[in-house]
């Protein structure tokens, strides 16, 4: 619970509740907010980029953090590893058992394909898992995936790139039907209508949800279903190089975590599904990702010939916890907002329309704190502002916190503080990747028969995601991913294994002078106390 | 000087800061966890762990990235379980106890003991939605359920050896699939999208320049909270 000057300032956010409620709080003029990105937003922080060095990005600006594992050799020396044997042999590899991944893989296997999917961690251990707020898609009778299409390019800043966000937004009900049909349990009226609100940066309710489990009851769902279905799964073994053949993919080389052993797997096309890279902490913000979110998919992919896009731009979720201590960083989902809560400074007043696109409600919250000097400090010392939970139940009746926010409240209760009875206090976190390898609206790279899904690709959001849009894009881009994989594994000779690519890269890294003990991908980040980290030996 | 208190993991002693989750106590201790860790933020059930006290004989549940070290605790994690899973094919299943009783028969073996409940990190009253599939209460067993991470800890304690996080899975997709009436409304957008209502219009969209999509972003009317 809040004691002392934080009870005090807590007093003063209630005390405006009831005049706040009557305010209408004007949403940003389109000036305004590039202004305010430009000031505040951390993709725009000087000194925080770096030009990368190598590869076929060469020249481009990405966060310091994605620079270092860019540019680093990897974990296998090209001349060592016997290739000349394999120890799985399959139609379409799935690297990564998210929701993307384990889309794909359903998908695959419908089209007839033989699949294995391999990850890092047990199957399900993603930031899909994670998502509580919801899942988009253009539904209702007022909506149209026309007014999908223009709510996802503006809030994208009109980056995004238009044959990926027409897929997205036309599968939209297609996925929602799909999900519905396997069973996943959205929230519905007694009649089957789906309860949709709003999201940040949307024009018409369409934000689909599965009470603040959406993204858990999703990926269980498709978990469960890949199980059924029996298709075989690797755990606990992230894929460390892509392996090609004269510029194609040809399969993939795993790392058993526990045997310490490589894996190698042939396959006729692969899919990365591999996730975001939150826990590369860029520029030290805490992160809302699992712990696998290590932004691997990107390195082997970069490193076996492909682009990426955007990959300079990070989405910082408005609302990561800043009290209490143990949970600081994680995500406290934008439904509450979208069901009315409210974001109040140090001194009880509201200073942003709270459904900005997340972009702009972060970047408000970082100038309420660091240049107006109206945060409120927390005991651990950092910043934060006020999230006024307990209104939600004001203005829907109570015991909506408990029915529509179980895993919040749940959250909170374990660290004694009620949210649907007083604030609480949040700061941006890091979220998301907004971009990252680029592909077409089948999923495809620049690299033959090599496919990217979900978050570990870039384009569709643009520099910005909408709430609601990336499960959406998983599901969407992991079944055409999946089925275009399988179609096209038809028609693909098994290759070659080799590492020629990881030998060109090494070559450039060479040249750029850049040291070799720098190794990716990172895999997991080290948590470990720093001076354990430093005295410990393997010596077994 | 930092508050330390005295933890026993798997039974080894170490001095970690109060304050700790038992998760990042374990890596304060120098273990770098492979098992045992996922999401970190109490979503995916990966780092279910039990524990006691000094001076107590009762095991105590929880999960180590949501939950605080405390002095004097002997904790181990449960990473995995060897729970049996049932798989079967859910466009031929039905929403009935019949259904969950073919899967998984082990359900008869249920004596109430309550211990599933004990065992639940999450609160969740797991023996009322066990009790609930097995009287075919489809739409109870899914909504008690609902909030179930699938750490395993209910499983493990069992003493009829049930997998009380796979029934209520089963039971909510039986209930998504074929209890809850569909939403008329995403089926009617199919149809209109397999007609090619939108294509002409999107072609359009897809053509327009930056400043024409601005405008109509701008423009675009909000529909009311």
């Amino acid at each position: 619970m809040y004691a002392g000057r934080i009870e005090e300032l807590m007093r003063q956010a209630e005390a405006t509740r009831e005049k706040r409620m009557q305010e209408t709080f004007p949403p940003l003029t389109p000036e305004e907010k590039t202004q305010l990105l430009h000031d505040f937003h951390p993709d725009y922080k000087k000194g925080t980029k770096k030009k990368v060095r190598i590869g076929p990005n060469k020249g481009s600006s990405v966060p310091k953090e994605f620079a270092d594992i860019l540019e680093a050799y990897s974990l296998i020396e090209p001349e060592d590893c016997d290739l000349s044997r394999f120890d799985y042999d399959v139609d379409v590899l799935v690297i990564g058992g998210g929701g993307a991944g384990c889309a794909a893989a359903l998908l695959a296997q419908e089209h007839g394909a033989k699949v294995l999917v391999a990850t890092k961690l047990r199957l399900g251990d993603a930031n899909t898992m994670m998502a509580q707020g919801g899942i988009q898609g253009a539904d209702r009778p007022n909506d149209s995936p026309l007014i999908h299409y223009i709510d996802v390019i503006g809030g994208g800043g009109f980056h995004n790139r238009p044959d990926l966000v027409r897929a997205l937004v036309m599968d939209g009900p297609k996925v929602i039907e799909w999900l519905e049909e396997l069973g996943m349990m959205f929230d519905k009226e007694k009649d089957g209508t789906m309860v949709e609100i709003h999201g940040g940066g949307t024009s018409v309710k369409r934000m689909h949800s599965a009470r603040d489990y959406s993204g858990g009851e999703l990926m269980k769902t498709l978990r469960d279903e890949v199980r059924n279905r029996q298709i075989e799964v690797i755990e606990f073994s992230p894929a460390v190089e892509l392996l090609t053949e004269d510029g194609k993919c040809t399969g993939s080389i795993l790392y058993n975590l526990e045997t310490q052993e490589f894996v190698i797997v042939r396959a006729k096309t692969t899919i990365i599904a591999t996730g975001g890279s939150g826990r590369l902490h860029i520029q030290g913000f805490p992160t809302t990702n699992h712990y696998g979110a290590t932004g691997d998919g990107v390195v082997l992919a970069y490193r076996a010939g492909c682009k990426f896009v955007f990959l300079d731009t990070i989405q910082y979720h408005p609302t990561g916890a800043a009290f209490p201590e143990q949970i600081v960083g994680l995500l406290v989902t934008e439904k509450c907002r979208g069901l009315g809560a409210q974001l109040v400074n140090r001194e009880g007043n509201r200073f942003v329309y709270e459904l900005e696109t997340r972009d702009a409600v972060s970047s408000a919250i970082i100038r309420e704190c660091q240049d107006r000097k109206l945060g409120i400090e927390t005991p651990g010392g950092t910043q934060g502002v006020w999230l006024d939970t307990p209104l939600i139940d004001v203005l829907h009746g109570a015991g909506t916190v408990q029915s529509q926010l179980p895993a919040m409240l749940r959250q909170y209760h374990r660290f004694d503080i009620d949210m649907s009875k007083v604030p609480i206090l949040v700061y941006p976190t890091q979220h998301y990747q907004n971009g990252g390898i680029e592909i077409n609206e089948w999923s495809e790279t620049e690299v033959e028969n090599l496919y990217v899904a979900g978050e570990t690709s870039g384009g569709v959001h643009g520099r910005n995601r909408l709430m609601g849009n990336s499960l959406l894009d998983v599901v969407c881009y992991g079944r055409r991913a999946g089925e275009h994989a399988a179609e096209k594994s038809k028609n693909v000779k098994p290759g070659n294994l080799t590492l020629e690519h990881v030998k060109r890269y090494h070559q450039e890294l060479k040249a750029a002078s850049i040291e070799p003990q720098r190794k990716s991908p990172m895999i997991l980040p080290d948590y470990r106390r720093d001076d354990l980290r430093e005295k410990a030996v393997e010596i077994i | 000087m930092e508050e330390t208190v005295t933890i026993y993991i798997m039974g080894k002693k170490y001095r970690v800061p109060s304050g700790l989750t038992i998760m990042k106590a374990l890596e304060y201790a120098g273990y770098r966890l492979i098992r045992g860790v996922g999401c970190r933020g109490g979503f995916c059930g990966a780092c279910g762990t039990v524990y006691r006290t000094e001076d107590d004989y009762k095991i105590k549940v929880a999960l180590a990235c949501q939950s605080v070290v405390e002095d004097g605790m002997y904790l181990t994690q449960i990473p995995f379980f060897p729970a049996n899973k049932s798989t079967y094919d859910i466009t031929e299943a039905e929403p009935t106890a019949e259904e969950i009783l073919k899967e998984y028969p082990e359900l008869y073996r249920c004596v109430a003991c309550n211990t599933c409940t004990k065992s639940c990190p999450q609160d969740i009253q797991v023996m009322d939605y066990v009790q609930a599939a097995l009287r075919g209460d489809i739409a109870k067993a899914a909504d008690l359920s609902f909030d179930c991470i699938m750490c395993g800890l209910c499983a493990a304690r069992c003493p009829a050896e049930i997998v009380q996080y796979h029934v209520g899975l089963l039971a909510r997709r039986l209930y998504g699939r074929y209890v809850a009436p569909k939403a008329k409304h995403v089926q009617d957008r199919l149809k209109e999208i397999e007609e090619r209502k939108f294509d002409q219009e999107m072609e359009r969209l897809m053509q327009m320049g930056e400043e024409e999509l601005k405008k109509l972003y701008v423009s675009r009317s909000k529909e009311p909270d």
